[in-house]
């Protein structure tokens, strides 16, 4: 595509191609973390501005902050149920702040401005690896949510209502962080190339509402995942009778 | 643009799996308990504090409302009551002063009819006095005249 004899700046776009670096015998996507870790240092600084001076009465970013505490309390409570949601909301609410400023940060900075020698920067969760780390981690604290609260009782929700269940329900075990990685991954990746490829047919006007359905797209997805995560773990500490 | 989807490539792609992924998860874990200490935990007491405070202070005003409600009543029976003996003790002034004035009324008339009776009675003796100092008299004349008449002859 960089071929192209016309190439706007910002229009351009390299798919999987990646910054390398060599750690040890092991190689990393460089882009990634360095998005990632810029993202987070944003939501970190915000998280510290909001909470360095909190008060009974909420002044500026602590609004914000209670508001999203109140929000992700909420989307706990009501997957998880009123028992346990209190252990797993900073995970949930991680994942779904985590997933939110990803994806607005991909979408939102203008990264292009930034060149790089291989690869560029964008949504940290427009990388496979990414949004497989972020299911297998769902995968194991489901896991360890029903095992930790029911012990070995917990595998009774896989012959549960009948045995018959048990084989689909063995499956389901794959196809959640199958389904949540590339529900996510498809998504972001997807709104990123019809943005580019929008901006690079016609730079001008058309590629904003799209922009803005991007944005849309990206939020509701942070929210989808965080709650199929709330979810699963509620499936999992839920009592049988 | 066919290169444009690399699956599967020896170089890159987008199914290009590898070390990425453990540290990437291993971020994510970090930065959740990062964000357990600085944002849920802190926000989470904020809020739940105020929660407390807002409750309480419901409970607490319900139960000073009750209280008032409690004292206005009893302050209303007071009030009835305090009526009612006012109210008695007006009708007992209005009889005491009824009884005072009949008492009053009585002595003086029988006052008036005793010092009247008194007076007639004084009149009486008087008249009778006079009557008599003037049957005396006449008396009198009567002899001297007869006296005179005899002695006379």
């Amino acid at each position: 595509m960089g071929s192209l004899p016309f190439v706007f700046p910002f229009a351009e776009l390299e798919v999987g191609q990646h910054l390398y670096w060599q750690i040890g015998n092991f190689r990393i996507h460089g882009q990634v973390f360095m998005t990632s870790w810029l993202l987070i240092g944003a939501l970190l600084a915000l998280v510290v501005i909001g909470t360095k001076k909190m008060e009974r009465d909420p002044k500026g970013v602590q609004n914000l902050l209670e508001f999203l505490w109140d929000y992700i309390r909420d989307l706990a409570r009501t997957q998880i149920g009123e028992k346990v949601y209190r252990d797993w909301m900073p995970f949930i609410g991680t994942l779904f702040l985590f997933i939110f400023v990803s994806n607005w940060g991909g979408a939102l900075v203008p990264w292009k401005l930034i060149e790089l020698p291989s690869g560029e920067l964008g949504a940290p969760t427009a990388d496979i690896n990414t949004t497989v780390a972020l299911a297998l981690l769902v995968s194991l604290s489901y896991f360890y949510a029903g095992l930790s609260n029911k012990g070995l009782r917990y595998f009774e929700y896989y012959v549960h209502p009948t045995p018959i269940m048990l084989p689909f329900k063995i499956v389901e075990d794959f196809t959640k962080p199958l389904s949540l990685s590339f529900r996510l991954f498809g998504n972001i990746l997807a709104d990123e190339l019809v943005v580019a490829v929008l901006v690079f047919l016609v730079p001008l006007v058309l590629p904003v509402p799209v922009m803005f359905l991007g944005l849309f797209t990206s939020a509701i997805q942070a929210l989808i995942f965080a709650t199929l995560a709330a979810y699963y773990i509620g499936e999992a500490v839920e009592e049988h009778h | 643009m066919p290169t444009l989807f690399l699956f599967g490539a020896s170089e890159g792609g987008l199914f290009d799996f590898d070390a990425t992924l453990p540290l990437m998860a291993v971020q994510v874990v970090l930065l959740t308990f990062i964000l357990n200490a600085l944002f849920f935990k802190p926000v989470g007491r904020v809020v739940e504090e105020r929660e407390n405070y807002v409750n309480t202070s419901r409970a607490e005003a319900k139960k000073k409302i009750a209280e008032v409600e409690g004292l206005e009543t009893e302050l209303k029976a007071q009030l009835k009551e305090a009526r009612l003996e006012a109210q008695k003790v007006i009708l007992e002034a209005e009889q005491d002063s009824e009884n005072l004035y009949k008492e009053a009324l009585a002595l003086a008339t029988s006052e008036a009819n005793a010092s009247r009776e008194k007076a007639r009675r004084e009149i009486d003796t008087q008249r009778d006095d006079a009557l008599n100092q003037l049957k005396s008299e006449a008396d009198n004349l009567g002899d001297l005249i007869v006296e005179r008449l005899l002695a006379k002859k």
